[in-house]
C-alpha cells in the first residue's frame, strides 16, 4: 500500500480516537453534542477514505448515514429534545475529570497491546482500525459509566457505535448487510431512545437515571 | 419436498411479521388477541412441520440443522401458550386500566416482531444477520418491558436498554473479529459469515484472534443470557414489564443468547489451537449459579424472586455446557428445555396471582392453595419442579448435570451441588408460605387461562418419568454434535 493513503487512513482513525478523549471533559450537554457531532464527521470522513482506498463503492452509502444521519439529524434533535425538555444542560458526572482521562489512557494502551498482538499477520491498515476501533469501544464504554444524565450515556453509546463501525469498514470486503444493519440498528436505538426520553420527561423532572435509582426493587 | 420445507422456514419467518403489521393497524383488542393466538399457532405448526419434512440445503443467510430445529421448535411452543395466557391476561390490565387499547395494539404488534427476530435469530446462517435478529429480539423487548409507563417499568427498561446495548455492541465486535479471522482463508464477501462455511474451515483460522473474539462474544451475548455479573438488567426488567414478556424472557430470549454463544463456541471447539472455551463457561455458569442462589434468599418481590432463579438455571445450563462431552451436553439440553417450560409456567401462574392480589409482594401474598387453588397448586407444582425436586423434569437434567460433573471433575461438583442446594432452600422456603399458611390479600376469584400452564408443567411432569425414545436418541445425536 501507498505510504500517503495508509497516513491519511491512519490519521482518521486516530483523530477519532482523539475526538474520542475530547467528549471525556466536557461538562455541558451542548458542547458534548457539538463533539459527538465532530466524531461522527471524522467518521464519515474515515469510512468514505478508506471506501476510496478499498474500491469498495457500498462504503460511500455507510460514510453519508454517518455524515447526515449521526453528524446533522442525530446532533440537531437532540440540541431540540433538551431545549424542549428544558433539560439541565450541566453533565453530571459520577468520576472527576482527571481519572476518567488517565482511565481513558489505560483503555487505550489495553486495546492497543490486545489488538496488535493478536493480528500480525492481518493487513496491517485494518489491524490499526480494529485496535482503534475498540479503543473508541472502550472510551464510549468509559463515557457512559461516568456520565450520570441519559443524554450523555446516550451519546457514549453512539460514540460506540461509531467504533463499531469503524472496525466494520476495516475488515476488508465485510458484506453490507452488516453495514447498513450498523447504521439501521442506531436508527432504531435512537428512536427507542427519544420514546423514552420523552415518556421519562413525561413523568419526571428529570432525565438523570441517578434520580431514579433509589428504587432497588425490594424497597417497598 | 425441499421446496415445502424451505416453505415452512418462510413461514416460520413471514408469519409473525404479516401478524405484526395486521395487529398494529386493528383496533379492537378482542379480535387482536385472538389473532396473535392464531398466528402464533400457525408458527408453531411450520415448526412442527420443519420436523417432519426434509430440509432445505443451507443458504447464505438461513439454516435448519439438528441443533437449531430443538430451539425453533421449543421457541415457538411457548410463544404459542404464552400468546393464549396473554389473551387473559391483558384482558384483566385493560379492565383495570393500567393499559389502554392504543398499548395493546403496539403490545401485540411488538409480541409478533419479537417472535420474528427470535425465529430469524435461530434460522439464520449468517453471524451477521444473527446479530442483526438478536438485536432486534431486544429491542422490541425493550419497549415491551417500558410499556406500564411507571416510575419502577421506566428504570427498568433504561436499565435493560443500557446494559443489553453495551453487550450487543460487544457481541458486534466480536463478530467482525470472527470475519476478520476467516477472511484470509475463505476469502472477502458474504461467504466468511456464513455459519455453514466457517465451521468447514475453522481448523485453519487464526487461533489468536478467535480468542479476542470468543470473549467479546461471551461477554456481549452473555449479557442477555443474563451471566453474572452482567445480569444486573434482568431482575428489574423480569418485574416491571407485563407478565406475559416475563415468560417469554426468561423461556425464549435468554435461549437465543445461549443459543449464539453455542454456536460460537462450535467454531472454537473447531480450532485446535485456540483456547478451550470450557473453562470460561464453567466459571461464568457457577458464578451466576452460586450469586444467584444466595440472592434468593433476599427476594421480597415474587417475580423478582423467579428471575433470579432464572439466572440459577441459565449458570447450570451454560455450566454442562462448558463441562462439554455427550452427557453434559445433553444434560444441558434437556435443561434448557425443561427449564423455559417451567419458568414460563410459573409466570403465567404469577401474573394471575399477582392480578388477583394486586401486588407482587411476596410477604402479602398467602395461603393461595386454600383460596385459589388452580392457581396455588400450579405454583406449588411449579416451584417443586424449578427447586429440582423428583420426579419432575428438572430433578433428571440436574442430576445428569452433577452426575455428569462428578465423573468427569468432582471437585467442581461441589460448588455447584452447594448451589443448587441453596437455591432450593430459598425456593422451598418463599413457597410455603405464598402456598400454604393464613390467606391473605384479596379472594377474589380468578378468570385464569390454566391451559397454558397446565399443559407446560404436564410435560414436565411426563420428562420426568418417561422420555420416548425418539426424543433422547435425538438429543443424544445433538448433544453428539454440540462437542
Amino acid at each position: 500500500m501507498n505510504g500517503l493513503t495508509f497516513d491519511i487512513a491512519h490519521l482518521l482513525a486516530g483523530g477519532l480516537v482523539l475526538v474520542s478523549f475530547m467528549m471525556l471533559y466536557q461538562d455541558r450537554l451542548f458542547a458534548l453534542i457539538n463533539v459527538f457531532a465532530l466524531h461522527a464527521i471524522v467518521l464519515a470522513l474515515s469510512v468514505a477514505w478508506q471506501a476510496y482506498i478499498q474500491d469498495a463503492h457500498h462504503l460511500y452509502v455507510t460514510a453519508a448515514i454517518a455524515l447526515i444521519f449521526k453528524a446533522i439529524i442525530i446532533p440537531v434533535g437532540l440540541h431540540r429534545i433538551i431545549q424542549r425538555l428544558g433539560i439541565h444542560r450541566d453533565i453530571e458526572t459520577a468520576v472527576g475529570i482527571g481519572p476518567t482521562m488517565l482511565a481513558g489512557i489505560g483503555l487505550v494502551t489495553l486495546s492497543m497491546v490486545l489488538m496488535l498482538r493478536v493480528t500480525p499477520d492481518a493487513d496491517p491498515l485494518a489491524r490499526e482500525d480494529l485496535a482503534f476501533a475498540l479503543s473508541i469501544i472502550l472510551l464510549g464504554l468509559l463515557v457512559m459509566v461516568t456520565r450520570r444524565n441519559a443524554v450523555s450515556q446516550v451519546v457514549g453509546f453512539m460514540s460506540l457505535e461509531n467504533g463499531l463501525v469503524l472496525a466494520a469498514t476495516g475488515a476488508k470486503g465485510m458484506p453490507l448487510v452488516v453495514e447498513i444493519s450498523v447504521a439501521f440498528s442506531i436508527l432504531i436505538a435512537f428512536i427507542v431512545i427519544g420514546v423514552f426520553l420523552f415518556r421519562i420527561r413525561e413523568r419526571f423532572d428529570s432525565v438523570d437515571v441517578g434520580a431514579l435509582d433509589d428504587y432497588r426493587g425490594e424497597h417497598r | 419436498m425441499t421446496a415445502f420445507s424451505l416453505d415452512a422456514v418462510a413461514a416460520i419467518l413471514l408469519i409473525p411479521v404479516g401478524a405484526a403489521a395486521l395487529l398494529a393497524t386493528l383496533p379492537n383488542y378482542r379480535i387482536t388477541a385472538g389473532l396473535n393466538v392464531a398466528a402464533s399457532l400457525l408458527t408453531l405448526l411450520a415448526a412442527v412441520s420443519l420436523l417432519v419434512t426434509d430440509r432445505p440445503q443451507p443458504g447464505q443467510y438461513l439454516l435448519v440443522d439438528d441443533l437449531n430445529i430443538v430451539f425453533i421448535v421449543l421457541n415457538t411452543f411457548v410463544g404459542f401458550t404464552t400468546s393464549v395466557f396473554s389473551a387473559s391476561y391483558i384482558a384483566h390490565e385493560l379492565d383495570t386500566g393500567r393499559l389502554t387499547a392504543t398499548n395493546l395494539r403496539f403490545y401485540h404488534a411488538m409480541y409478533q416482531i419479537m417472535m420474528f427476530g427470535m425465529n430469524l435469530a435461530f434460522v439464520s446462517n449468517n453471524i451477521g444477520l444473527m446479530w442483526v435478529a438478536v438485536e432486534l429480539a431486544t429491542l422490541t423487548t425493550v419497549l415491551m418491558v417500558g410499556i406500564y409507563r411507571t416510575h419502577e417499568a421506566l428504570e427498568a427498561a433504561w436499565k435493560y436498554f443500557i446494559l443489553g446495548s453495551v453487550g450487543i455492541a460487544l457481541a458486534l465486535f466480536g463478530t467482525i473479529l470472527v470475519y476478520m479471522a476467516a477472511q484470509p482463508i475463505v476469502g472477502e464477501g458474504t461467504n466468511a459469515m456464513v455459519w455453514t462455511v466457517l465451521i468447514e474451515h475453522a481448523a485453519r483460522f487464526d487461533p489468536a484472534l478467535l480468542n479476542v473474539a470468543f470473549v467479546f462474544l461471551l461477554l456481549g451475548y452473555g449479557t442477555k443470557v443474563g451471566l453474572a455479573p452482567l445480569h444486573a438488567w434482568l431482575p428489574d426488567a423480569h418485574a416491571e414489564g407485563p407478565t406475559p414478556i416475563s415468560a417469554v424472557l426468561s423461556g425464549l430470549l435468554l435461549n437465543v443468547a445461549l443459543y449464539a454463544v453455542l454456536r460460537f463456541k462450535l467454531l472454537l471447539a473447531a480450532s485446535p489451537d485456540a483456547i478451550a472455551p470450557g473453562p470460561l463457561m464453567i466459571t461464568m455458569g457457577l458464578t451466576s449459579l452460586i450469586f444467584a442462589a444466595f440472592m434468593l434468599y433476599r427476594r421480597r418481590d415474587i417475580k423478582r424472586l423467579f428471575a433470579y432463579s432464572s439466572i440459577e438455571h441459565m449458570g447450570i445450563i451454560v455450566f454442562a455446557f462448558g463441562m462439554g462431552g455427550p452427557l453434559a451436553n445433553f444434560a444441558g439440553l434437556l435443561h434448557m428445555v425443561m427449564h423455559s417450560l417451567t419458568k414460563s409456567a410459573i409466570f403465567f401462574t404469577v401474573g394471575h396471582i399477582a392480578q388477583i392480589k394486586g401486588t407482587q409482594n411476596i410477604a402479602e401474598i398467602r395461603g393461595l392453595t386454600e383460596t385459589h387453588p388452580g392457581l396455588g397448586w400450579a405454583l406449588v407444582i411449579g416451584v417443586v419442579a424449578i427447586a429440582g425436586l423428583p420426579p419432575l423434569g428438572i430433578f433428571m437434567s440436574e442430576f445428569l448435570v452433577v452426575s455428569s460433573t462428578f465423573a468427569r471433575h468432582p471437585l467442581l461438583a461441589m460448588p455447584l451441588v452447594f448451589g443448587i442446594l441453596l437455591a432450593f432452600g430459598a425456593l422451598l422456603l418463599r413457597l410455603t408460605g405464598v402456598a400454604f399458611g393464613e390467606p391473605r390479600g384479596s379472594t377474589a376469584p380468578a378468570e385464569a387461562s390454566y391451559v397454558p400452564m397446565y399443559s407446560h408443567l404436564t410435560l414436565v411432569f411426563a420428562a420426568g418419568i418417561y422420555l420416548p425414545p425418539p426424543l433422547v436418541i435425538w438429543f443424544q445425536h445433538v448433544a453428539n454434535l454440540l462437542g
